[in-house]
């Protein structure tokens, strides 16, 4: 009898084991809702890039309040961890399953081409969202904020913020990350262009998206350069673990942190000075605007193609511009936040 | 002959200090990285090293005593971040919550998570790396689940919780302090207690441990709860410290875990651990992620060198061991 106990625990223990490791079944948020009974209701999916991320539970929701409001039904997926094998898995359900729209928050920008392309051969409506995959693997992409703008006004802020001269450091996440490292190139270039010639960019350091590591690298940051006037975070971890080193140590008005970060995390050192102000997007609304460019494209309304416009909800109008040779609906400039707005957001995301 | 005598007499020595070797390795370290930049060793530099230590520290010990009885606990990340999240919602629910309860909360839910593991590995005799590594899906998959996919943000967490980490005593920071205490404790327990030396003598030779008389399964029940309480412990510091409580936290952290142990000394093959050892191999791994950043190595190098320091770490360790028993083995001949 205990042999079998034994057994049975060993296999479920294995079991769960390859639950972990396998990619089948990778699909842990699966929050299937059915609203409608509406004769000619359409099925948008939206897949982020992992479960269990703030941001990304933010984006669904907004794009299923868009298309519930609209009465057609919404299946959100997220693979447990963010890689492509695991999104390709959802894609082929998804295409099996016959949905009419397909938007994905990229993993990768090209490895999704072949996935999304058969998704495409077999009608369903393809468009990225937030983070961008390639132009042949989608009809049009939502952007959620202009890089360029992101990485200029956060350099204006640091200026400002310190005054016009002294040094700056930037905090990034990891040495690979794309999007940060789109942002820091036009941060550079806001450097040459603008007239900042007494302000010095001492060093770009990696946190990696890790608490323990971002903190590391702020306190050498701190260590290497005693006259460091301003931190850049592009990346939550990044600026909240600033935020909370420049707090443990007193330095509040004498390190300036800014960036990009999630006003839940940065309510705290917003509120108490470590962070005067800093950006981002809602991704409430990036999640509203892939919802109803889904939508638009599904009904004909557009095509995904340069000069197509409709009528996002509450959002109001879009165009669908370019994005080099691609083209792109672009949600608007960062959001700031700061002391005065930062209590209301503090609880939303 | 003389020299091979020499030679021998060297290893033997190098053998018996081994952590000799360790600490004039750190020191030469520590010259080499001073002599970079000189703001290494100053002592805003030196607290915030040891501090970023603690939490590492804490876990070696109870990692040193599971990888002793010949096992090995990859769940630890898992626990920490379960312990973490509980603690640190429970704390936002109750504002007023005292934190001294906060840390125990922290500490029976990583305790329980523990003894599961090691009621799986004594009982059921599943290998503990199966065990540990389906046991980590399963803490994780809970921490999401009683976090709902979200964090718990620093402006929820009451002044009293975050200043668990950010209090000082004597100037030093309280997560040292608790270093210190479990450490004093565990060098009692593992070298001045019947409980502890039994530990040693089940990873050294399981069946003459039980054909003496231990209670082989109790012990391997006690190791792994005893790793999941600290975990669990280690769960409220980290929450505290970084003053947010993520999902993912410490992914991925029982591997420096096992680093710093296996720069302790501390052997695979089990039986053989110090609570010196591991002291050593965290100041170590503490160095490095402290130092790398500071004397200006590119990101892509960091993690090469720490990875080329551990190997060079247990390549000694496997030399030296050989050195060893070749020479036991002589003694045997005579």
């Amino acid at each position: 009898m205990k042999k079998v106990l034994v057994m049975v625990l060993a296999l479920s223990l294995v079991l769960s084991l390859f639950a972990g490791c396998n990619k089948d079944d990778a699909e842990v948020t699966d929050k299937e809702v059915t609203t409608t009974e509406k004769e000619d209701a359409q099925v948008h999916a939206f897949i982020f890039k992992n479960t269990g991320n703030p941001y990304g539970e933010k984006q669904m929701e907004g794009f299923r309040e868009a298309i519930e409001k609209e009465g057609h039904t919404a299946i959100l997926k997220a693979p447990e961890n963010p890689t492509v094998e695991d999104q390709i898995v959802i894609i082929n359900e998804l295409i099996g399953q016959g949905v009419d729209s397909i938007s994905i928050t990229g993993n990768d920008f090209d490895a999704l081409q072949p996935a999304l392309e058969a998704a495409m051969d077999a009608g369903i409506k393809v468009l990225s969202a937030d983070s961008a995959v390639n132009p042949a693997s989608r009809m049009t992409h939502i952007n959620q904020a202009d890089p360029e703008l992101i990485g200029r006004v956060e350099v204006q802020a640091a200026v400002e913020m310190i005054g016009g001269s002294g040094q700056i450091a930037v905090l990034s996440a990891t040495s690979q990350a794309s999007n940060q490292n789109l942002w820091i190139e036009w941060m550079k270039t806001e450097l040459e262009e603008g007239d900042y010639a007494d302000v010095e960019l001492v060093e770009v350091v990696y946190g990696d998206d890790l608490r323990d590591k971002s903190v590391a690298e702020t306190e050498a940051l701190l260590q290497k350069y005693p006259d460091l006037k301003c931190i850049i975070a592009p990346t939550t971890v990044g600026i909240a673990a600033a935020g909370k080193v420049i707090t443990d140590k007193g330095l509040i008005g004498e390190v300036m942190v800014t960036g990009l970060g999630l006003p839940s995390e940065m309510a705290e050192y917003i509120e108490n000075g470590a962070c005067p102000w800093m950006y981002l997007w809602n991704p409430l609304d990036v999640g509203y605007l892939s919802g109803y460019t889904a939508m638009a494209l599904v009904d004909g309304t557009i095509t995904g193609a340069l000069g197509d416009t409709f009528s996002a909800g509450k959002l109001g109008d879009f165009e669908v511009i370019a994005d080099g040779e691609a083209t792109q609906v672009m949600l608007g400039a960062p959001y700031k936040f700061e002391p005065s707005n930062i209590e209301e957001w503090k609880t939303v995301y | 002959m003389d020299k091979v005598k020499e030679k021998v007499s060297i290893s033997e020595m190098f053998s018996k200090f081994r952590e000799l070797g360790m600490v004039l390795f750190i020191i030469a370290l520590i010259i080499f990285i001073q002599f970079r930049n000189s703001n290494f060793l100053t002592l805003e530099n030196i607290d915030d090293l040891i501090t970023n230590a603690a939490i590492l520290s804490i876990l070696a010990i109870g990692m040193m005593m599971v990888i002793i009885t010949r096992g090995i606990d990859l769940s630890i990340g898992a626990t920490l971040a379960l312990s973490g999240m509980s603690t640190a919602l429970m704390v936002s629910a109750n504002q007023n919550m005292h934190p001294v309860l906060a840390l125990l909360m922290g500490t029976v839910v990583g305790m329980i998570a523990g003894g599961i593991i090691g009621l799986l590995i004594a009982k059921l005799n599943i290998l503990p790396i199966i065990a540990t590594l389906g046991m980590m899906n399963v803490y994780r998959g809970f921490t999401f689940i009683i976090g709902d996919g979200g964090w718990v943000s620093a402006y929820q967490m009451p002044d009293s919780f975050v200043g668990i980490a950010t209090s000082s005593f004597l100037k030093v920071n309280t997560l040292v302090w608790i270093a210190i205490i479990l450490y004093i404790i565990a060098y009692y327990f593992l070298n001045h207690t019947r409980l502890g030396r039994q530990v040693y003598a089940v990873g050294s030779n399981p069946g003459s441990a039980r054909i003496s008389g231990v209670n082989n399964d109790f012990i391997i029940f006690m190791v792994y709860s005893i790793m999941g309480a600290l975990a669990g412990l280690c769960g409220v510091l980290w929450v505290s410290k970084f003053a947010s409580a993520q999902g993912d936290t410490a992914t991925g952290y029982e591997l420096s875990v096992i680093a710093a142990c296996v720069l302790g000394g501390v052997s695979m093959a089990g039986g053989v651990g110090k609570v010196s050892g591991i002291i050593i191999g965290v100041l170590l791994l503490g160095i490095l992620q402290n130092a790398l950043p500071l004397i200006n190595v590119s990101v892509f190098w960091q993690l090469a060198i720490q990875g080329a320091i551990i190997l060079f770490a247990v390549l000694s360790n496997v030399l030296i061991k050989r050195n060893s028993d070749k020479k036991n083995l002589a003694r045997r001949v005579l």
